[in-house]
């Protein structure tokens, strides 16, 4: 009930008219840097975030949920009409949506994506606003070691557990977390990895990081290999209404991909990947048109996009009640929030309810908004995609060294910035993922301050990471999560032997 | 039976172990240069020791995966596009760093960046680039008061 009353509360902060301009705004930005190719929601909060630092944060916070949202539905529009799927959580429906706009019915698989959006979206943040309050409750009972073994569970997931390699998604992780080092240590005032240069003192801006890793990393890729590929724009042919038998057949993937998305995406876990394909398995196997998987069904686009929609709302309960960032556009959320001051966590709750809970109650309002501008305005958003691209990468560009040299103008940072974007493109072409550096940097520190807390109570004695109960459950979850990939390599080794 | 692969090396896998060992190299030396603090518990030096050691460790790990060809094919990929963009980015330093203004290092960097997208139009897209730094230099240091460095250009406005 208590939720109820608050989510009531935050629903008459977010449709102030200020609340509803900046949602409208997050949401059309969104939808944008979904459509085009190369540019993602995580970067779009990355650039806007110097930009936004005198702006009032309830509203800054309500537009970058917007640009997530809006992210989620744009890239299913560029997968359904141009193969590419802008991130790897789009891969599913490009499966289906593409052969679906081949075959002249790119209007039903644009439909239900967005309505399945729509359907997943609107539940997950239900899930959201009434799972929040009560992991609150268990998190203010938290002791700095139980945070430590928190983000260790976080750092192992994100990095290890689900990329397609832990060495590689460990050393992306290990990279962040020694970017994280640099700067002057808190505690006791000492510089480390400064190398004399004052500019370095503060630490590494998230910004810089990010934008260098996503936007320049991204452009120096595309560029190098432009010579390889020309993507191929499909025209949406026909009607863009679903019939009575594509909704007959959406429903029940909506909902059955919000039941994946939604627990995967709140758990520290990370990436939308897996509840996406784990969707499309589900309704391949369940479908009563196995001869169309392949060929373009509406049920392989209507059960992933759900699912990935339901888990961009369940990162956001990890990111709210414990600060943990799961995911690349949750932890620039997160540095937008640290931008402003505060720290998402339990206390941010008792504190600013009405930040939080306004937050909340406008994803509801942002989540409408897609659904009503999204599907007539389709045709405006696939003429992004006509943009040339020398024009498109050298605006990309201009706004990622403008963000930086507002933040800081100094000859140091905008280094950084090349050489963040040497290492983004060289991460891309050995294969390692992205999303864990910037994960390393944000939590590294954190981890670190909470480590040295709970050794300073303890007077020193390492014994309790283990005493506490929840530390202890939570240090032998990242090490089950750690080894699990090899151990299930072996078991598949074994069993492969034995045939 | 996975072992009978052929076995060639990837020398640029190589060198990313070579790389992380040497980014745990200097935090081991940076580490060597602190202070111990007088604190309980851990001090500053704490978190660079288990950083820098778990990427030696990994060093060592993408190593063995160098050696098992674990890396992807790459493709081939076009230096001078490359070149390009980090030319543009370089120039747009020196420009702002010797007091040229904003305006006209963003359009050098416009410009270099389309051309690594293999437009042949450069004094077009300088001229373009020139506008969009006109006008983002309008934006930011007039509607959202954020300062940017400025040249003969700006001091015009």
């Amino acid at each position: 009930m208590d939720t109820f009353l608050a989510l009531m509360n935050g629903m008459a902060i977010a449709v102030q008219p200020h609340n509803l301009l900046f949602a409208l705004i997050g949401v059309m930005l969104g939808t944008a840097v979904g459509v085009l190719p190369g540019i993602g929601p995580a970067l779009t909060v990355a650039l806007l975030l110097p930009v936004t630092y005198k702006l009032d944060p309830g509203g800054s916070l309500i537009m970058f949920a917007g640009i997530y949202y809006g992210g989620m539905y744009g890239g299913s529009t560029t997968a359904i009409l141009i193969n590419t799927p802008g991130e790897s959580a789009s891969m599913a429906t490009a499966l289906e949506g593409n052969k679906m706009a081949k075959a002249g019915r790119g209007g039903p698989a644009l439909a239900t994506a967005a309505i399945g959006s729509f359907v997943a979206g609107t539940f997950a943040t239900i899930g959201l606003a009434f799972l929040a309050p009560w992991l609150v409750d268990i998190a203010l009972k938290f002791g700095p070691e139980d945070y430590f073994a928190l983000m260790c569970v976080a750092f192992v997931t994100v990095s290890a557990t689900f990329g397609a390699s832990p060495v590689r998604g460990l050393t992306s992780l290990f990279i962040g977390l020694a970017l994280g080092l640099v700067g002057i240590d808190k505690l006791t005032g000492q510089a480390r990895l400064t190398f004399g240069i004052p500019e370095l003192l503060d630490g590494i801006e998230i910004t810089t990081l990010a934008v260098g890793l996503f936007a320049i990393g991204e452009a120096l890729y595309v560029a190098a290999r432009r010579h390889l590929e020309e993507d191929k724009v499909e025209a949406i042919r026909g009607s863009l209404w679903m019939t009575a038998q594509d909704w007959k057949r959406s429903w029940a993937p909506w909902l059955r991909g919000t039941l994946f998305g939604f627990p995967i995406g709140a758990l520290p876990a990370g990436g939308a990947e897996i509840p996406t394909f784990l969707s499309y398995s589900v309704e391949k196997r369940l479908t009563k048109h196995p001869e169309e998987f392949g060929r373009g069904a509406i049920e392989g686009v209507a059960g992933p996009e759900a699912a990935n929609n339901a888990s961009a709302a369940g990162t956001l309960v990890p990111l709210l009640t414990l600060g943990l960032p799961t995911s690349a556009t949750a932890a620039m959320m997160l540095a937008g929030f640290q931008q402003y001051g505060f720290n998402p966590g339990p206390l941010l709750f008792a504190e600013k309810p009405e930040l939080v809970w306004g937050l909340i109650a406008s994803l509801f309002i942002a989540n409408t908004m897609l659904l009503v501008l999204n599907l007539p305005l389709v045709g405006l958003w696939v003429r992004l995609l006509s943009i040339p691209r020398p024009w498109l990468y050298g605006g990309i560009l201009v706004f990622a060294v403008t963000g930086t040299i507002a933040a800081k103008p100094s000859a140091v940072e905008l280094t950084m910035l090349g050489a963040f974007g040497l290492l983004g493109f060289l991460m891309r072409r050995f294969d390692y993922p992205i999303a864990p550096v910037v994960v390393g940097l944000i939590l590294g520190p954190i981890a670190e301050a909470q480590l040295r807390r709970a050794l300073q109570i303890s007077l020193g004695d390492p014994m309790v990471l283990v005493e506490s109960p929840m530390s202890a459950t939570l240090l032998a979850i990242a090490f089950v999560a750690l080894v699990a990939p090899y151990a299930l390599k072996g078991l598949r080794k074994m069993g492969a032997t034995e045939d | 039976m996975q072992s009978d692969q052929q076995h060639h090396v990837d020398y640029a896998g190589l060198a990313i172990g070579v790389g992380l060992l040497l980014l745990a190299a200097i935090i081991g030396f940076d580490t060597a240069n602190l202070e111990l603090s007088p604190t309980y518990g851990v001090g500053p030096k704490a978190m660079p020791i288990i950083v820098g050691s778990g990427l030696a460790l990994l060093a060592l790990a993408n190593r063995v995966l160098a050696w098992r060809g674990g890396f992807p094919q790459r493709e081939t990929f076009d230096a001078a596009a490359l070149l390009l963009i980090l030319g543009g980015l370089a120039a747009l330093i020196g420009i702002i760093m010797l007091g040229g203004g904003f305006i006209p290092a963003i359009a050098v960097l416009f410009a270099t960046t389309s051309a690594a997208f293999g437009r042949r139009a450069f004094i077009t897209d300088l001229v373009i680039g020139l506008v969009l730094g006109f006008v983002v230099y309008l934006l930011f240091s007039k509607l959202l008061s954020l300062g940017l460095p400025t040249g003969p250009l700006e001091r015009l406005m």
